[in-house]
Order: C-alpha cells, then sequence, then structure tokens
C-alpha cells in the first residue's frame, strides 16, 4: 500500500510536467514545419516523447506488470530530416503516443494522485485526533467532518481509518488501473492484431488441410481410376497386337472393349476435372458456372447475377463450390421446390445469397456442410450468415471481399 | 461438303482431317485459334463448321462465341460443337436462334467415327445432333414433377430420349431393332401425351421436343 502510494506521487510528479512539456514541444515543433525549423526540430522532439512514453512503458511492466509493447517503424539510419519527420509523422505508433499525452496529464494524473492521496490524507486525520486539532481554526472540515474539539477529532481519525481501509484495499488496484490505463491508449490495438493472428493461423491451416485432403483425394481417384485403366488398356493392346494374325475375331473383340475403356477412363477424368475446377467456371466465370449447375439440380432455380467483371480464380473457385455446396445441402435436407440463387458485387465485397422455400432448421454447427463452407470462405476472409427459422425459409448469405477485373 | 475446322490439339485436329477426308469431306481450312476460325468462317463459307468451344488465345469459350456470332450473320450455318464436357447452359445457347443446323457433342463421340460422321452430315443438312448426356441431363431435370412425362411409357422415353438426340425415324428403329411403323407409332402417342404439336418435318420434330424438355417448370 505504502509503496502503492510512492509510486502514485512520482508519477504523479512526472506525468503532468512530463506530458505537458512533450505535448506543447511537439504542437510547436509541428506547427513550425511550414517555415522550416520544424523540419529539423521534430525528430527530436517526437525522439523525446518517444523516450518518455518508453520510459512509462518501463514503469507500467515493472510497477505494475502491465507490458505495453511499443511498435514503432524503424527509421532508416541515413534519412535526411525531411524523410525522418515526415516518416515519424506517418507511423500511426506516433499519433498515439500524441494522443496518449492529454490523456496521461488528466486521466493519468488523477489515477496516479488517488492511490497517493488515499494513503496520506488519513494519515492527516490520525494527526488530528492525536491533538493536532488543538493548532487548527475551529470548524476546520476534514473530509465532510467540521473538527471542534476532541470529540468531532476522534471522529476524523475514525473516517481517517475508514480511508486508510479504503486505501488498503483499492491503492494498489488503482495504480495498476493507472497502468491499464496507459496501455489502452498507448498500447498497440494488440487485442485486435493477436485475434487477426488468431485467425490468420486457423484458416491458413484450414486452408492446408483441404487442400492436402483435396490432393489426397485426386490422387487415389487417378490412381484407381485412369490410371489403371491406362494400364488395362494397354495390356488389353498388347494382347491384341499378339493376337491379331492368329485370331482376328478375338482381337476385334477385345479392341471395342479397350475403346470403352478409353471412353470409361475419360468420363472419369471429366467428372475428376469437375471437382477440381469446373470447365463452365474456368470458359465462363462465377455467374455462368453457377446458372450451368442450377440447370442440373432437380430443384426449379432461379440465379440472377449482378457481376461486372470477374473475381481473381482462387475466389471464384471458393465461391463456386460455397454455392455448390450450399445448393447440394438445401436439395437434399430442405424439401424445397423452389431455390433462388442472387450474386452480386457491392462495396468491394462479394455477396451471395440462396434462399429456399423449404422447411428451414438449418444449422452451421459442426458437422454440417454449412460448417465446411464457412472454413473454406474464412481463407479468403469470407463470412457465412445462415437465417433457418422452423418452418422456413432458410437464406444463407456469403460475403468474400474481393475486387473484380 | 466443305468442313471448317478448329480443334487447337494437334493430334486431335489432325484425326479429326483424316477422318472427315476419309469419309468424303472437303477440308476447306484446319484452324487452331479464335481468330482464325472467325476468319476461316467468313472467307470460306463452309457447309458445315467442327468446333472446339475451348481455343486459344484466352482459352476460354472462344470456339462457341465464334460459331454463335457466325450465325448470326449468316442464320442456319451449320455448327457443330465439340468439349469435353457438355452443359445445358451452353446446348441452350446454341438452340436459341431455333432455326436447326445445331450439333453439341462430347469429344469422345469421335471414337465411334460412323456415328460422328453421321452426326455432322446431319447438322450439315440443318438437323440437329445433342449429346445423349445433355438429354440425360435434361430428361433427369424434369423427370421429378413434370406429370407428362410421368405418363410415358419405358419404352416411350427410350424413343423420346433418341428423338431428343437429334435421330430420325429410321435411326431410331435402327438403334432399338424394330419397324419405323413402330417408332411412327411411339413418337405419336409422345407427342400426344406431351402436348406438342406434330409435325412430319423431323427437324422441326426435333426442336419441339428438346424446347419442351428444356423449358422451365
Amino acid at each position: 500500500m505504502a509503496r502503492a502510494a510512492v509510486r502514485g506521487l512520482a508519477l504523479t510528479l512526472v506525468s503532468l510536467p512530463g506530458s505537458v512539456l512533450c505535448f506543447v514541444l511537439t504542437l510547436v515543433s509541428v506547427a513550425l514545419i511550414p517555415i522550416g525549423v520544424g523540419i529539423v526540430t521534430t525528430p527530436y522532439v517526437l525522439r523525446g516523447v518517444r523516450t518518455f512514453a518508453n520510459w512509462r512503458r518501463v514503469l507500467a511492466a515493472e510497477w505494475g506488470g502491465v507490458r505495453i509493447p511499443p511498435s514503432y517503424r524503424p527509421l532508416p539510419a541515413d534519412a535526411n530530416p525531411w524523410a525522418r519527420t515526415f516518416g515519424m509523422l506517418r507511423d500511426p505508433a506516433t499519433w498515439r503516443d500524441l494522443r496518449w499525452l492529454p490523456v496521461d496529464m488528466t486521466a493519468g494524473f488523477v489515477t496516479a494522485l488517488l492511490p497517493f492521496a488515499l494513503v496520506v490524507y488519513p494519515l492527516e486525520g490520525l494527526a488530528l485526533a492525536i491533538g493536532l486539532w488543538r493548532v487548527m481554526p475551529d470548524g476546520y472540515w476534514y473530509g465532510f467532518v467540521p473538527v471542534h474539539g476532541q470529540a468531532s477529532a476522534l471522529g476524523a481519525g475514525v473516517l481517517a481509518l475508514g480511508l486508510l481501509l479504503v486505501a488498503h484495499l483499492f491503492a494498489v488496484r488503482l495504480l495498476h488501473g493507472h497502468f491499464l490505463l496507459t496501455r489502452a491508449v498507448l498500447g498497440a490495438r494488440r487485442g485486435e492484431l493477436s485475434e487477426r493472428v488468431r485467425v490468420l493461423t486457423e484458416t491458413r491451416r484450414d486452408a492446408v488441410d483441404t487442400s492436402a485432403a483435396e490432393l489426397r483425394r485426386i490422387e487415389r481417384d487417378l490412381h484407381d481410376g485412369a490410371q489403371a485403366r491406362l494400364v488395362a488398356m494397354g495390356m488389353d493392346l498388347g494382347t491384341v497386337e499378339a493376337l491379331i494374325e492368329k485370331d482376328p475375331a478375338q482381337a476385334r473383340e477385345l479392341l471395342t472393349r479397350t475403346r470403352q475403356s478409353s471412353a470409361e477412363a475419360l468420363t472419369e477424368l471429366r467428372e475428376l476435372v469437375r471437382g477440381i475446377h469446373p470447365p463452365v467456371l474456368a470458359e465462363r466465370g462465377l455467374g455462368d458456372a453457377v446458372r450451368a449447375l442450377a440447370l442440373r439440380l432437380p430443384v426449379t432455380t432461379e440465379v440472377s447475377v449482378e457481376l461486372p467483371g470477374r473475381a481473381e480464380a482462387p475466389v471464384e473457385s471458393a465461391a463456386y463450390f460455397a454455392v455448390s455446396e450450399v445448393l447440394t445441402n438445401a436439395v437434399k435436407h430442405s424439401g424445397a421446390d423452389r431455390i433462388w440463387v442472387d450474386l452480386h458485387h457491392a462495396g468491394d465485397h462479394l455477396r451471395v445469397s440462396v434462399t429456399d422455400n423449404g422447411r428451414g432448421g438449418a444449422v452451421t454447427g459442426a458437422g454440417s456442410g454449412l460448417a465446411g463452407v464457412e472454413r473454406r470462405l474464412g481463407t479468403f476472409d469470407g463470412v457465412l450468415a445462415v437465417s433457418s427459422p422452423a418452418g422456413g425459409p432458410t437464406m444463407v448469405t456469403m460475403e468474400i471481399p474481393c475486387a473484380l477485373s | 461438303m466443305r468442313v471448317v475446322l478448329a480443334e487447337d490439339l494437334f493430334l486431335l485436329r489432325d484425326g479429326l482431317v483424316r477422318l472427315l477426308e476419309a469419309h468424303d469431306f472437303e477440308i476447306a481450312a484446319a484452324v487452331e485459334s479464335g481468330p482464325e476460325l472467325a476468319r476461316a468462317l467468313a472467307e470460306r463459307e463452309p457447309d458445315v463448321a467442327v468446333v472446339d468451344v475451348r481455343l486459344p488465345p484466352t482459352h476460354t469459350d472462344e470456339g462457341l462465341q465464334c460459331a454463335l456470332e457466325a450465325r448470326r450473320r449468316r442464320p442456319g450455318l451449320p455448327v457443330l460443337v465439340l468439349s469435353q464436357h457438355v452443359e445445358q447452359l451452353y446446348a441452350r445457347e446454341l438452340l436459341a436462334d431455333g432455326s436447326g443446323g445445331v450439333g453439341y457433342l462430347l469429344k469422345d463421340r469421335v471414337f465411334d467415327a460412323e456415328q460422328f460422321v453421321d452426326a455432322v452430315r446431319r447438322v450439315a443438312a440443318g438437323g440437329t445432333a445433342m449429346d445423349p448426356q445433355v438429354i440425360q441431363q435434361l430428361l433427369a431435370r424434369r423427370s421429378g414433377g413434370d406429370r407428362p412425362l410421368a405418363r410415358l411409357t419405358p419404352r416411350e422415353l427410350e424413343v423420346l430420349e433418341l428423338m431428343a438426340q437429334g435421330r430420325t425415324n429410321a435411326a431410331i428403329a435402327g438403334r432399338l431393332v424394330v419397324t419405323e411403323r413402330a417408332i411412327a407409332k411411339h413418337t405419336a402417342n409422345i407427342f400426344a401425351k406431351l402436348g406438342l404439336e406434330v409435325s412430319d418435318d423431323d427437324n422441326r420434330r426435333v426442336l419441339a421436343v428438346l424446347a419442351y424438355l428444356d423449358r422451365g417448370r
């Protein structure tokens, strides 16, 4: 408690003059930039601000256990004053520092002063109770207690004890609050950044997992399908070569079989290609690919497309497979007899909505096809929303940030 | 019969040239890119064009666009479009002008030389050659809630499918090993059940069936 009070006092003594000085110097220096002087002085002043802020960062870590990592952009060592000044002014961390200074000289000052005051003020109350009241003028107010004699001085003492108790309970926390306030204003928005890092890590892992699984599936399909058929065809052709003189009839039969095999291999390859990257998507882009997809569905599907250009291939592909999955879900589970798909681009986002008139009740929970769609869209910072009240209708909306070309 | 051929893969182009020449077609031009195809179609005035959907330089649907454009300029110009995949969407675009002389086949169909050459001849004569896969997609899509289709017998469905591919009564009879008279009876039944107007013209009949199948429910 006492340590918190001392530290509070130290912070109070430093934060107010330090912040005011830094703030005023910065304002003056920046204001002098138009006449040239500021170009020279600003880097020094800003470096001073950074030193001050860094020192407070150290205090926050040592006294409060609150870590505020600095995030200044590095400046080239040989930069001229002009580049140095504007390089520093362009750094968002600089502006964070400047925002912090006024906060520090007001709210920061108060939160540092409170722990100190809470410890020192009761000492005066106790002193009054012991006898200091005698030298004080009559009717001296201690807090809300007017001191007239020993009795009221004892009352002041009781109040002081109460305050001391409050100090005991809260002084350390108040000081901690001061450091948290500092971090809130001075720290880079770490929460946001670390959340972003978490999301990126997760979606990257998902993307890698999905593509690895895809490759495994393709490998297996080729290995068991087309590859095996080609081997069989090669063998058959060898046999035909051997038989063609001796037994032309059987050779012809084998040739027919070989031709059939090659047709089947082609069919398999075609399906495989459709699963990797549908040809219509490559030939016509997302709009027509979804139209072609809708034509293959057993449920009447209306597609409206308003895309003034084409998105990047990976985005197109992700959007296509997402729509495909959502449509498959709708056909399989919704019991709908009509589906509407709407594709349009607005505000740098590709927006897709799939609505059906089925029974509703679709969920995005684990294991559902929609969760997979959500994961795949995540790779592109895309999002998916489902509105599916029991009784329907179901509306799945997807949004992927992208530019059209 | 003069053919303009567009296919970017050398092996396939070479094979098609040889196949068609062996069946007494005259190759007016065999080209490998979209712009070349556009020029050949404009200058050589072929009796039929055999065109791959995907061609350089963009490797998208260049061939199809060229064919559609050429048909806009010369309505009814017979065009047989080949592709590694068939889409109802493309079939619809090819059939949209309703003037016939359109073919849309998977590349695999060239394996059966007789059938393929027959398809080219049919298209050149103003007929239709739709890939069985396109027709199956159409039928599968409509089989759900389509009452008139549900009233067809399995045999009639078979006939309908072959008819929609663009085959003549004689060809269908040969395929199903029945007499042409029997097929004529089946087609009459089919048209009655689907509520379509009967026509003696084979070609118009095919287009009517395709339009019926492609109609939205």
